[in-house]
């Protein structure tokens, strides 16, 4: 995917370009937000969270600490037993663990679908498809079935159909956790690109370190169950990230400092 | 590459994937597949013969031998010309009970997924419906509704019914809780996830209920007609007519284009089946070793 191709695509097919000009508009936040499940499992604990446009927070935390839970509160699939969240859910985009595609449709088929559940017609949703499909690098792919693709292409459907809503605000749940580490960095120096790119709010979860460092504008690390925020670390580092940087010696600090923590908190 | 031209057009036309170079001609791949069922029929029918001709001559009747079954049962011009039309008429009333039984069974399991409290409410019933035996509340059906068509109709509808309400409502149900988050979180309507996700994730269990109903469509139309015994004659009315005079050559040609009919329905359905998902889910190639299959 060329650089001249990424500056240029979205605009023409409509995908608004953002920048700063948004910042303070959109936010997610959470205070002093608690959940309970049904069965008394206490998943979080008095969780105060702020992200901002143009921030993406990485969360990491050993498993079971609530992660998901976390992005599930935020999206609105769950609602907090105490504290308030507060998110623009107009534009939001959720990648999940699994590319969630429905088999019986295309690639493009399936890139489609989110603008055809908000009502957008045909011709304007066939133009967002195309733009996020190119985006991602899978042109040339759009008429083969979800069956055909490799586990990478399905999580780059995935992410190119929440990329035609053009979102404010995006959640990632492990979205690369099951690929290889090969495909995982390309991945991440793609979403790193979209990032700058778009200027939106992310917040995402993942359960690698390096991933975490390398992604996000802050990491934020989770203690066990019930999960509350344990820590957290700005990432100064500037943007956008060139694959070289996960060397650096600012980048290989923090996340020693975060690996260090994850420990504490295990 | 020009003879085999054509040839992938004609396939990219029926939606078919087109040829691979290399694979086993198309024409190859059919006799393997028909391969397996045809050395079995020869095994069953040397069976049959052996069987056959082990009885003790006085009570071989019982089980006539193959050959003349065909002889006398089918290949005769008298057998044959009471064979064929009641054949007809049977293949009739289990096709006109299947789709009653179909349009039915997926009307209620869209309602019984739309209401779930209604679910929970009628399914004993319907359970206990399915238990009802057929032949003991025939005569008291023959009674409300006289011995006409569509009293031999609500028998096969009732046999056939079952299956099809209960494979569709646990396919509506098994959609991927990940792709129902996908809809609930942008806002989609009932009517959208039952269209868009519900009912396409589905189709591989309502077709394994289709081609369970259709097996249970004909026992239905055979045992209602024997029952009955009314109007021109079908499959289940002309078997009791031999079994009357004790011509089981004929009996047991009978017995074997009832179970001909059963499997075209079945092999209807595979093939309607293959063609609806078979790009997309296993089930479709059940037929086929697991390598070959579309994977996830
Ligand atoms: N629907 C649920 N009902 C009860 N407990 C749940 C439910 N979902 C998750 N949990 C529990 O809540 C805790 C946090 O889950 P989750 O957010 O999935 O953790 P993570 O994503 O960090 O691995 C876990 O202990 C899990 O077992
Ligand atoms: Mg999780």
């Amino acid at each position: 995917m060329s650089e001249a191709l990424l500056a240029s695509l979205p605009r023409a097919a409509g995908l608004g370009m953002r920048g700063t000009e948004r910042s303070g508009l959109s936010t997610l936040s959470f205070r002093e937000v608690g959940l309970v499940y049904g069965d008394g499992t206490a998943a979080l604990e008095g969780v105060d969270l702020e992200v901002a446009p143009g921030e993406l927070v990485a969360v990491v935390g050993p498993s079971g600490c609530g992660k998901s839970t976390l992005l599930r509160l935020a999206s609105g699939l769950l609602e907090p037993t105490s504290g308030a969240i507060a998110v623009d859910r107009d534009q939001l985009g959720y990648v999940f663990q699994d590319a969630t595609l429905l088999p019986w449709r295309t690639v493009r088929a399936n890139v489609e679908l989110l603008a055809e559940l908000h009502g957008i017609g045909p011709a304007r949703r066939r133009a967002l498809a195309e733009a996020a499909i190119e985006l991602v690098g899978l042109r040339g792919f759009e008429r083969h079935l979800p069956a055909r693709l490799s586990g990478g292409m399905r999580m780059r459907v995935s992410l190119a159909r929440s990329l035609t809503l053009d979102p404010s605000v995006f959640l990632f749940d492990e979205p690369f956790g099951a690929l290889d580490e090969i495909t995982r960095e390309r991945l991440n120096d793609e979403l790193g690109r979209l990032f700058v790119e778009r200027g939106f709010a992310g917040l995402f979860v993942t359960h690698s370190v390096q991933e975490a460092v390398f992604l996000s504008t802050r990491v934020v690390v989770m203690s066990a169950r019930p999960g509350r925020i344990a820590a957290s670390f700005p990432v100064p580092l500037p943007l956008p990230r060139q694959p070289e940087c996960r060397y650096d010696p600012t980048f290989t600090a923090i996340a020693r400092e975060v690996s260090a923590v994850l420990r504490e908190v295990s | 590459m020009a003879v085999a031209e054509p040839l992938a057009e004609a396939t990219a036309l029926v939606g078919l994937p087109p040829p691979v170079a290399g694979r086993r001609s198309g024409k190859a791949r059919r006799l393997r597949r028909l391969a397996p069922p045809l050395a079995m029929a020869v095994v069953v029918l040397g069976g049959w013969q052996l069987a056959s001709s082990s009885l003790s001559g006085g009570r071989q009747f019982l089980l006539p031998p193959p050959l003349a079954v065909w002889r006398v049962g089918i290949f005769d011009r008298q057998s044959f010309d009471a064979l064929l039309p009641a054949f007809g008429r049977t293949a009739e009333l289990s096709v006109v009970g299947l789709l009653v039984a179909v349009v039915l069974g997926m009307a209620s399991g869209t309602v019984l997924y739309r209401f779930h409290w209604l679910e929970r409410a009628s399914y004993p019933y319907l359970v206990a419906l399915q238990a009802i035996p057929i032949l003991a509340v025939a005569p008291l059906m023959a009674v409300a509704f006289g011995y006409t068509f569509v009293t031999k109709l609500i028998i096969v509808v009732m046999i056939a019914f079952f299956p099809i309400p209960t494979a569709f409502l646990l396919g509506l149900k098994s959609v991927d809780p990940g792709q129902q988050d996908l809809f609930r979180l942008h806002r989609a309507g009932w009517l959208t996830r039952f269209w868009k996700l519900a009912l396409p994730s589905s189709l591989p269990h309502l077709f394994t209920g289709f081609r369970i109903s259709a097996g249970l469509a004909v026992v239905g139309a055979v045992v209602g007609e024997e029952f009955f015994q009314t109007g021109a004659p079908g499959l289940g009315m002309l078997f009791q007519q031999y079994l009357n005079y004790v011509e089981y050559d004929q009996l047991y040609a009978c017995l074997l284009v009832s179970c001909l009919l059963g499997v075209a329905f079945y092999s209807l359905f595979t093939v309607a089946s293959r063609r609806l998902f078979g790009s997309w889910h296993a089930s479709a190639h059940a037929d086929e070793p697991a390598a070959r299959r579309p994977g996830r």
